[in-house]
């Protein structure tokens, strides 16, 4: 019995974030997207009715499907009960459409779930506030762990995603017909928003490598339903689905035991995961095969550089690929990259004027980058801009990191001067 | 912030086709000025090659390419975002035609509104 309650804590939040989203997607393309507190509402008593089971009666063999079934007769008994309601007044104007049949199978799940990324990708919706929506809804997150990742207060949140909301119930959206028109002008903030997202994780804000995990493989989940609908399976969605399998495999490598994170060059090899990379270079084929460039192949041919052993002109090919990217489109941590590519080809001296003319002085990558560049120039200027960028950062894993290497650019400089 | 054009001119045809080298040490001085966020347009190249250049003149003179009379030609131009033309003299100051005895006319844009 003790063992049964154990499994069924355990399960829950797991599975909770897995069908929560995927329920409520069906609901809402079932019901309509202004009926979206509705839908919400089933998702969240069938959860309930699951923990409150579960923990008397154990776990059901297929929890999943169990949970369909409570849900599907949560959405029937509330139909009934509104056509009671239409009935006895006219005169209602909010109807809700829907058939009382309809199934929670594998196709209506991923049908729905790719109406969703579009519905929630409304251009009306500044791109914050598209971020927000699609962790909550898309991905399942608690108001807490949305602020977590933005490090901002829940109340906060909480303003920005009811104006969405709003939105989101008041766009003509439709939501169970997804046709080609509606693809076509909303697909590049589609694939602008899941980068996005992707990078929330990747580059987060948050310590919490969990979280971190979490919002970079729902990223890659949503961007792989698009690859695998016909109409929505264009060449950038490849290449981007490409950048995410290339930067995941390194997700383990990149932080050591304590949360710190690890510098490219010191990462271990052995813990890039294979099959990642190789379903990145699966991708990016399919993404090259034709004549388009978009921003997304240049950054997935660096990543898949990036994988690739010492070439010898890996680091041209980076540069260039670099190139092609800032001319696309500026970014001040485009800029940055680019100039570690330049040092890379050129020399640490020539980056160094290079690095020089970013002016980006108020972030602190800029800062750790010069002191990258002057270390084996200048240890004194080096120091100087680590202690400038320990000053500018706000991750206190990235101070520790930078902390370390002062120490260790201090210690050097002592050796050096004992030899004298 | 100013916008100033940037023109290339060559004195060789032959130059016209850079090598391999050329090519990357152009898209590094290119990328380079838009990495600090100063490239208003890329701008373009313009083919001088015989098909592609003519010159057209009053009383209906038509000349092939623009160098019957002048040596020079101009092979395109980049629009770039400073603050002074010092600034926009500096950023041309660094790319690579002046290896091929090539140069840069800077000139302040003048927007048609």
């Amino acid at each position: 019995m003790q063992e049964k309650a154990i499994s069924h804590k355990e399960l829950l939040p797991h599975l909770f974030r897995q069908e929560y989203t995927k329920m409520t997607a069906v609901l809402c393309r079932h019901f309509g997207l202004k009926h979206i507190e509705i839908a919400e509402d089933i998702a969240s008593d069938t959860f309930l009715k699951a923990s409150e089971n579960w923990a008397l009666n154990g776990v059901p063999e297929n929890p999943a499907a169990w949970l369909y079934t409570v849900a599907k007769n949560k959405a029937k008994d509330h139909l009934k009960h509104l056509t009671i309601i239409e009935t006895q007044n006219e005169t209602a104007t909010d109807k809700i459409q829907a058939e009382h049949n309809f199934e929670f199978n594998n196709q209506n799940i991923t049908d729905s779930q790719l109406a969703m990324i579009f519905a929630v990708c409304n251009p009306a919706n500044s791109t914050e506030a598209q971020i927000c929506l699609a962790l909550q809804i898309l991905y399942g997150f608690s108001l807490e762990e949305i602020a977590n990742v933005f490090l901002a207060k829940t109340e906060t949140i909480k303003k920005r995603l009811h104006r969405a909301r709003t939105n989101l119930r008041n766009d003509n959206f439709q939501i169970r017909n997804l046709n080609e028109n509606e693809i076509q002008s909303r697909l590049d903030t589609v694939l602008r928003t899941l980068y996005l997202l992707f990078n929330e994780g990747y580059f987060s804000k948050t310590n919490n490598h969990l979280i971190r995990k979490d919002l970079c493989s729902e990223a890659a989940r949503l961007t792989l339903i698009l690859t695998e609908n016909q109409l929505t399976n264009v060449k950038q969605a490849n290449a981007l689905l490409a950048l995410m399998c290339y930067q995941s495999s390194r997700l383990d490598a990149r932080t050591n035991t304590k949360g710190e994170a690890i510098l490219f060059e010191q990462q271990d090899k052995s813990l890039w995961d294979k099959t990642l990379i190789e379903k990145g270079n699966f991708y990016l084929v399919n993404a090259c095969n034709g004549t388009e460039i978009s921003k997304y192949h240049l950054e997935a041919g660096i990543a898949y550089w990036h994988t690739t052993p010492a070439d010898q002109n890996k680091w041209q090919h980076i540069l260039q690929l670099y190139n092609q990217l800032i001319l696309i489109e500026y970014s001040p941590v485009t800029a940055l990259n680019r100039t570690f590519a330049f040092a890379k080809v050129y020399g640490n001296k020539q980056a160094i004027s290079e690095a020089e003319k970013l002016n980006l002085t108020e972030s602190n990558y800029y800062h750790e980058l010069l002191g990258y560049l002057y270390t084996e120039i200048n240890i004194d200027k080096a120091i100087n801009y680590y202690e400038r960028a320990i000053g500018l950062t706000k991750s206190r894993a990235e101070k520790q990191t930078l902390a370390k290497e002062i120490e260790r650019l201090k210690e050097k400089k002592g050796v050096n001067r004992h030899k004298r | 912030m100013k916008e100033f054009a940037l023109i290339f001119r060559l004195n060789n045809i032959a130059d016209f086709k850079p090598s391999p080298e050329q090519m990357q040490e152009r898209m590094n001085w290119l990328a380079g000025i838009a990495a600090q966020n100063k490239l208003a347009d890329k701008g373009n190249t313009l083919l001088p090659v015989p098909g592609s250049a003519r010159t057209v003149k009053p009383d209906n003179i038509v000349t092939d390419g623009p160098y019957t009379e002048i040596k020079e030609f101009i092979s395109g131009y980049v629009v770039v975002r400073a603050e002074t033309i010092e600034e926009a003299v500096e950023m041309a100051k660094g790319n690579p035609i002046f290896k091929i005895g090539g140069n840069i006319e800077v000139r302040e844009v003048l927007k048609r509104d």
